[in-house]
């Protein structure tokens, strides 16, 4: 198996560990690691196809994954600030009891 | 035995060692001796340091450091280490086991790490990246979530305050450390501290081209120390560790050897800033004077961290303890706003030619947003006159 | 494949792992950050050096401390009476793994037509500097405007409400 395939399977792993984790936990912030997991796993994506792919000179592979760093520190903050928020005003973070609009 | 035979004692020693060996085995074990000799030389200066901070302190506290064990207490160092080996090690029976243990081991290995990229003298650094600086940053960043770990796990009210303090100030102090270094870059062009160092080795006349001659060098050194200062929680900024506040902060149920562990890792970190901004800003291995180059670079090198180390003692010994509201306002008010203008002040002097016009433009221009901010800004209102009642 | 990526790749994946699977939820984001830290190991091995140290810098050194905090401040730091995995736990998995054996199919079945330049990329940070303002100089200030705008709005959501008065 070449170099570029067994980064691709850890990246596809990852990525389903991610979603796993997304799909499955209960608190709130738990889902949230597992987005970031599954968007750490698309950077190992960028980068391995960046490196073993036919023009690393252009540097997209790189600049796409240094402006997905970017964006996903920005998405983890709204995003907890939105789960602090929504704790403040259920009084928990468990997802099987935020079930309903009202409040 | 020429000037330049000395200065290059280490590296021909490595090169004569590495004759010994087969090729493929020479890069490796090169690196290997040069790891070998950080992990001695730095615990050594880290005892130097700890005697000179005791005694240094004593005396400006108007008293005699230690002075029992050895003339005038130069084996203190060695009589402190033999008692934290062998003091019990006590964990709490609540504490999360895997993580109180990991903490020191964690801040240890990335204070080390970070000494990797610092150029200690002429071609005298263990590896020479192209993003060396990041790479520094990076150890840096690593060693908040240790102390988050060190004051969590211990499950005691006192430690975990003490951590949340410490992260909250590590992360302030650290923008302001990023910024400060991130005009040294803008100038010098490179990330590489190799390369920094070398772009300050020049000298008009006798006098050096550091970067803290220029009047944006200046500004960033001045927060470049304030920064370092809190990054590593020493006075004034030691309220995480306060001693007669919060028991030891983070570091509350550490005892024996872990408690050394992250006393060393204190002092080792303290090294390391102080390695960084004598790269950045005090010319690195560069001699001050073009004729005293004969004296070799790696002396030099570790006589501006020594006079560093000898300031934070200074600073710890005269400045009160600053409160967590105030230093987080004097970050985030004060010294934010004057970095991103000395950014911009970096840039002017770039583009401007060179010549007198860029120093007085400069210059100007920093006093004023100074006065405006340090001076105007900061100030609060009319303060109530003193009542002093005495015990009588 | 090499020792290195090996030992990289399971460091990554256990830790990956644990951070979905434990209980005790700061060890979860503890294991995210061993997670992370093996992440740019791996980035670090292939050859991008800029996006390694970044990644350290930014995923550990704040969105770490970030989710620690969160987790604090929601007191997701007892353990909840029932359960930490949802009720439907099972379909959660059986997703996670359909999605990985359709990536994984994809992978395997086109190993051969995959691009496999083995020539080592010299990429210097002054390259990225001048494609940063250069070439990708429009995402870069979008991004700047992105992050603005995420500070403030994440200041505003989680800001403490006075008695009556709004913020």
């Amino acid at each position: 198996m070449t170099p570029l395939a067994s980064y691709l399977l850890v990246a596809a792993l990852l990525f389903s560990i991610g979603l796993a984790g997304a799909l499955t936990r209960r608190n709130a912030i738990l889902v949230l690691i597992g987005i970031e997991l599954m968007l750490n796993a698309a950077n190992l994506n960028l980068i391995a196809f960046w490196r073993y792919g036919p023009n690393p000179e252009a540097l997209t592979g790189m600049m796409f994954a240094i402006f997905s760093i970017a964006v996903a520190a920005a998405e983890a903050a709204v995003g907890l600030g939105l789960v602090i928020a929504i704790y403040r005003s259920a009084h928990t973070t468990d997802l099987e009891q935020i079930n309903r609009m009202k409040g | 035995m020429s000037a330049a035979y000395f200065d290059q004692i280490f590296v021909l020693f490595t090169k004569w060692v590495e004759s010994f060996l087969p090729v493929f085995w020479q890069p490796i074990i090169g690196v290997v001796l040069g790891a070998v000799a950080i992990v001695c030389v730095y615990p050594a200066l880290f005892a130097l340091a700890v005697l000179m901070e005791r005694k240094g302190l004593g005396r400006m506290q108007n008293r005699y450091g230690p002075n029992r064990v050895g003339p005038w207490g130069l084996f203190q160092p060695v009589a402190d280490g033999i008692k934290a080996l062998t003091k019990e090690d006590v964990v709490p029976f609540n504490a999360d086991g895997v993580v109180h243990f990991l903490a020191p081991v964690v801040i240890v290995v990335m204070v080390f790490m970070a000494l990797a990229v610092l150029p200690m003298g002429r071609n005298m650094q263990l590896v020479d990246m192209d993003s060396g600086l990041l790479y520094f940053f990076a150890m840096g960043a690593a060693i908040e979530l240790a102390i988050f770990m060190a004051g969590w796990s211990s499950r005691n009210k006192y430690s975990l305050l003490g951590a949340m303090r410490a992260i909250a100030q590590m992360v302030s102090y650290e923008l302001i450390l990023l910024l400060s270094a991130l005009v040294v870059v803008m100038i010098s062009g490179s990330l590489s501290l190799v390369k920094i160092v070398e772009a300050q080795a020049s000298y008009s006349g006798i006098f050096p081209h550091w970067y803290v001659f220029t009047p944006w060098g200046l500004v960033a050194f001045v927060f470049f120390v304030i920064a370092s200062t809190a990054e590593t929680n020493r006075s004034p900024f030691d309220l995480p560790e306060g001693e007669s506040e919060i028991v030891a902060g983070y570091f509350t149920e550490y005892s024996g050897f872990k408690f050394a562990l992250f006393f060393l890792g204190e002092y080792v970190e303290m090294f390391g800033v102080a390695g960084l901004g004598t790269t950045l800003f005090l010319g690195g291995w560069a001699a001050p004077l073009s004729f005293l180059g004969v004296i070799p670079s790696w002396i030099w090198f570790f006589l501006k961290v020594e006079l560093w180390i000898c300031f934070f003692i200074w600073l710890r010994g005269t400045l009160p303890r600053l409160r967590q509201d105030q230093l987080m306002n004097f970050a985030w008010k004060f010294c934010l706003p004057v970095t991103l203008i000395n950014i911009f002040v970096t840039a002017l002097w770039r583009f401007m030619g060179e010549g007198w016009a860029r120093w007085v433009a400069c210059t100007l221009i920093l006093a004023v947003v100074y006065a405006v901010m340090g001076r105007v800004g900061m100030a609060r209102g009319k303060v109530a006159p003193r009542s002093y009642r005495y015990a009588e | 494949m090499s020792i290195v990526f090996y030992l990289l790749a399971a460091l990554t994946l256990v830790g990956g792992l644990a951070s979905v699977t434990l209980k005790n939820t700061v060890h979860c984001a503890l294991a995210l950050t061993v997670a992370f830290a093996g992440l740019a190991l791996l980035f670090l091995t292939l050859d991008a050096q800029f996006a390694g140290f970044a990644q350290i810098l930014v995923y550990v050194g704040a969105v770490a401390i970030l989710v620690v905090f969160a987790i604090l401040l929601t007191r997701g730091h007892e353990i909840p009476i029932d359960g930490v995995f949802s009720r439907t736990w099972i379909v959660g998995l059986v997703i996670a793994a359909g999605v990985f054996a359709v990536l994984g199919w994809a992978v395997l079945a086109s190993v051969h037509a995959l691009p496999n330049e083995l020539a080592v990329p010299v990429v210097t940070v002054h390259d990225i500097g001048n494609a940063l303002v250069g070439h990708y100089v429009l995402p870069l200030e979008i991004v700047a405007l992105l992050l603005t705008a995420a500070t403030i709005g994440a200041v505003m959501v989680a800001l403490h409400e006075k008695e009556g008065a709004k913020q």
